[in-house]
């Protein structure tokens, strides 16, 4: 009895203990590597970095750190420009995604209750098709031969072909694309709880609909809003495919410089760095947002 | 009292999803054009789903793709499952801070950090990178939208029905087996096929992961798509757009129908 | 001390407000059917009836968030059809509340107040004011949250005065409460009420409620008005047997009628030997008719002895049940027809000798002006 019952015990241990092993071996551990990496020096010869781990000397791996590739980092403006472009660019895009977005959700909540399974299985279906496959078919249609051009052509709104691709219109288009659905889906699910006899007690109050749209709908929908908008600048800011194949070479984004201090360049320590700056950009705005849903929950108490 | 669809609510909706529907509607009538200019109709053919079948080398990469994502879609939902057994029912435990940390960092943190961690940390322990490093990479993204996914039904379980199979003599292991598993399973389900998509579609993580004969499906359309549009892409995708639809209505319904049977079943 | 005020009585009298020939439909279905009511300025009205009535959809109509089919709505001179909610002088207190949750007591009083762009200082002074008046000063900064039901109530209710409204309506104002904080509420919104010499119009479909605050009822079913009256009348002079039963406890009898004799009516019913007296000199009836007659329990006197041969109005039967009530007694008498009649006595002295007890034969009796009479 006394063994079955400590065998129970290790079996119910392994219950946490199993992916809490695995995502500290293949999460943890990869992530406190780049962290070394970054601040150890390129090697000439492949791998192209210098040996990680050499655990008879500690303190010689210890002195071996240096900060000069983020050194690098700070002095060449590059970096520093794909950085800022990465913000500003995911910024736009989580603006123009709130006015997508939001309309959508808000026509969502209000459809009629036994229609709303259905129109949110339609916003999440897209979300199941390749990211790749779906940014792909955007090619087609901005090209300056493509679909656009000749739809509108054809009404005759445009004389010239319009040259979308591989500008930055393109890529915020992309991101809207792909993204929508993560900002439609945490606003409708804020706007559907939403009760509507406080709208109308707005409006008995003397408020006309676009002023309780921002007095009540816009405040009642904030956690969808924040968690919307997180949800979206967080993978816009690393983005990579999105600006590889619809930007063209003049788009700027940290995660495609990345990719290619990692491909073209292979300066894996350079890259690592890079990827810690990111990291860096994007805790953030999580900090904001916990110290923000802390405060409206510690003032709701 | 009745919601009121306005005309702003009904014209958004109607565009909002014209957006969402109309480049994947596109793609795959496209598919079929006999021009090899992909955005010139030519006419109906199907000759890019020959020319597709007859390529050897996206066929290759298909295969080793459907291998990986099945394979870590598997490992992922084991351990996914077992995250979220933990999250929701093992209270307080040592760490679970830095747990819940883990859970929700791959899935908001950029792709190519987490592919370049991994990559980095495979080149360190000196696995030679391939089929098995793509899929360990993908097990450890997806285990957490599994988690997520199976830990949201874990929330909303009602607890007294695995009190009441202990209650009626059930030791813990088949209580979990009895009860919990079978309620639990449409969730799981769902898990798995997210993770298996997931796999699937990843560009970032297999390209760094990747090495020599473990060119996955996106990695081969991505170099391809960078030439140029290729109406064998096109096929490509329509093929897969269309595996993918079906797979969700069929979902749907076994979830629907099996709602319905949990719904006879409790009356 | 309002004994005298009856403007519905005096025919110079304007209505505040006037509905004439409402109907409203929702598709096929129809809420309120052809409706004309008054109801003037100073009034505590109460429309009163089941759920599914169409009271709500007359108050939502009022408020301006439904519109008629047909018919017009005016308040006081003015025509509101096509007038949106947020230009009515109306006020509406909602059944949920439906207070701001993202807004403290203090800035959901004020509101209102906010739309219509008063100065600062005088916003902070009328607020105060609705604080003091629903006894709320402490609880300014509280969110609705944290508050008890009781406070969101008189959150509510000084949100929707603050506005200092012509005319105030109420949904189901008391529904959220428990019994004992509905009683006490009841008074204090009259109070209010007569403080602020506003118009109220509630919505409930709690008789006893209405019966306490109304200075008139209307009484709603199926999308019609059946009576428009005071309390007294809705109860001892019901139009027809739905409000004789909705309103308050009734005993039905069944009978025909017989004859009027010294302007009395006779009425053969198969619950009593010898036929009914009843004293209803309105109604006209023809003889042979059916009728209902309806008697409250209260005015039906039960005993053990049998009533001196001159007294009308006698049935007989034997007690089934007794409930005690602390206050009242209630007996279920069951008649030789069958039939089951409710019976109550004040319980007025503390101990009674030999009280009547279960299974014992009774008589039970009642005046001739104790019932009214219900044409079929």
């Amino acid at each position: 009895m006394a063994g079955r019952s400590l065998s129970r015990k290790w079996l119910a241990a392994l219950v946490p203990a199993v992916p809490y092993l695995w995502l500290g071996v293949f999460f943890l551990v990869p992530f406190l590597i780049v962290l070394k990496i970054s601040l150890s020096d390129t090697a000439v010869a492949q791998p192209p970095y210098k040996p990680v781990f050499d655990w008879n000397d500690i303190v010689g791996f210890f002195s071996q750190l240096d900060v000069e590739n983020f050194e690098l980092l700070v002095g060449d403006d590059l970096y520093l420009r794909a950085t800022l472009s990465s913000v500003r660019i995911a910024a736009i895009s989580t603006i123009l995604l709130l006015l997508v977005g939001f309309p959508i959700a808000y026509g969502m909540a209000r459809a009629p209750e036994r229609h709303r399974s259905l129109l949110v299985a339609l916003v999440i279906l897209p979300f199941w098709t390749s990211f790749l496959i779906r940014i792909y078919a955007w090619i087609a249609i901005l090209k300056p031969e493509g679909l656009l051009t000749q739809t509108l052509m054809g009404l005759g709104l445009i004389s010239e072909p319009l040259n979308i691709l591989n500008t930055e219109t393109a890529v915020y288009i992309g991101i809207v694309y792909a993204y929508l659905p993560f900002m439609v889906l945490p606003l409708y699910a804020t706007l559907e709880k939403m009760d509507d006899t406080l709208l109308e007690a707005a409006l008995d109050l003397g408020s006309t609909p676009w002023r309780s749209f921002w007095t009540i709908t816009v405040p009642l929908a904030m956690p969808g809003i924040i968690a919307g908008s997180l949800l979206c600048f967080i993978p816009a800011v690393g983005e990579f495919v999105i600006p590889d194949l619809l930007g063209g070479s003049e788009t700027l984004m940290i995660g495609r410089q990345l990719w290619s201090e990692f491909f073209s360049n292979r300066d894996w320590p350079l890259a690592s760095a890079v990827a810690i700056l990111l990291l860096i950009i994007l805790v953030m705005p999580i900090v904001i947002y916990r110290d923000v849903e802390a405060r409206r929950l510690e003032t709701e108490r | 009292m009745t919601r009121r669809l306005s005309l702003f609510n009904v014209t958004s909706l109607v565009f909002g999803f014209a957006f969402l529907y109309l480049p994947i509607l596109l793609l795959v009538v496209y598919s079929f054009n006999a021009s090899r200019l992909v955005t010139v109709w030519g006419g109906f053919s199907t000759q890019w789903y020959g020319a597709l079948f007859r390529n050897e080398a996206l066929m290759e990469a298909a295969w080793v793709t459907l291998r990986i994502a099945l394979l870590s879609a598997g490992l992922s939902t084991v351990l996914g499952t077992l995250a979220a057994l933990a999250l929701t029912r093992y209270g307080r435990f040592l760490g679970r801070t830095l747990f819940t940390g883990m859970i929700y960092a791959p899935m908001v943190m950029p792709e190519v950090i987490t592919g370049l961690s991994l990559l980095l940390f495979f080149v360190a322990i000196g696995l030679d990178r391939g089929f098995w490093t793509v899929a360990l990479a993908h097990t450890t993204l997806t285990m957490c939208f599994v988690t997520v996914v199976v830990q949201s039904r874990l929330m909303t379980f009602d607890r007294s029905l695995e009190e009441a199979a202990m209650d009626l003599g059930a030791p813990p292991l088949r209580t979990f087996f009895a009860v919990t598993l079978p309620l639990i399973a449409p969730s799981i389900v769902a898990g798995f096929l997210l993770a298996f998509t997931l796999s699937l579609d990843d560009l970032v993580i297999a390209s760094f992961n990747t090495g020599p004969g473990a060119t996955t499906l996106p990695i081969k359309i991505y170099s391809q798509v960078r030439l140029g549009l290729s109406p064998e892409v096109n096929a490509a995708s329509a093929i897969l757009i269309g595996i993918v639809t079906l797979g969700v209505i069929v979902a749907t319904v076994l979830t629907k129908r099996s709602a319905a049977r949990a719904q006879r079943q409790s009356h | 001390m309002r004994r005298s005020f009856a403007p519905w009585a005096d025919s110079s009298a304007r209505p505040l407000i006037r509905f004439e020939n409402i109907t409203k439909r929702f598709g096929d279905a129809v809420a309120v059917d052809n409706l004309s009511l008054d109801i003037f300025e100073g009034e505590f009205f109460c429309l009163l009836g089941p759920s599914g009535c169409g009271k709500t959809t007359l108050m939502r109509m009022l408020a301006g968030f439904e519109q008629p089919t047909a018919g017009r709505i005016t308040l006081g001179s003015a025509d509101l059809a096509g007038v949106p909610p947020y230009r009515r002088p109306v006020n509406m207190m909602f059944q949920s509340y439906a207070l701001f949750p993202h807004m403290n007591v203090e800035k959901n009083i004020a509101f209102g107040l906010k739309q219509d762009g008063l100065p600062r200082g005088e916003i902070a002074s009328r607020v105060e004011e609705m604080l003091r008046l629903v006894q709320l000063e402490r609880l300014a900064k509280r969110y609705p949250s944290q508050l008890s039901g009781g406070q969101r109530q008189r959150v509510a209710l000084a949100r929707a005065l603050a506005k200092r409204p012509k005319l105030l309506l109420l949904d189901e104002p008391l529904g959220a409460l428990d019994k004992k904080l509905r009683e006490e509420t009841q008074f204090e919104l009259m109070d209010i009420q007569h403080e602020l010499g506003m118009t109220f119009v509630v919505v409930t479909h709690d008789q006893e409620e209405a019966m306490t605050m109304a200075d008139r009822i209307a009484v709603m079913d199926h999308g019609h008005l059946v009576q428009v009256a005071t309390p007294g009348e809705i109860y001892e002079q019901p139009k027809t047997r739905f409000i004789a039963e909705f309103v308050g406890d009734v005993n039905i009898l069944e009978g025909n009628v017989m004859g009027q004799e010294n302007g009395l009516w006779r009425v053969a019913t198969p619950s009593a030997q010898a036929p009914l007296t009843i004293d209803d000199p309105d109604e006209v009836l023809n003889s042979g008719q059916a009728v209902a007659i309806a008697v409250r329990p209260e005015k039906m006197l039960i005993q053990r002895d049998p009533p001196p041969a001159n007294v009308p109005n006698v049935l007989t039967g034997e007690v089934w049940d007794i409930g005690y009530l602390g206050d009242w007694t209630v007996y279920r008498v069951k008649l030789a027809s069958g039939a089951i009649v409710r019976v109550t006595r004040a319980n007025a002295s503390r101990f009674v000798e030999n009280p009547i007890d279960w299974d014992e034969q009774v008589y039970v009796t009642f005046a001739p002006d104790a019932a009214v009479i219900l044409a079929e």
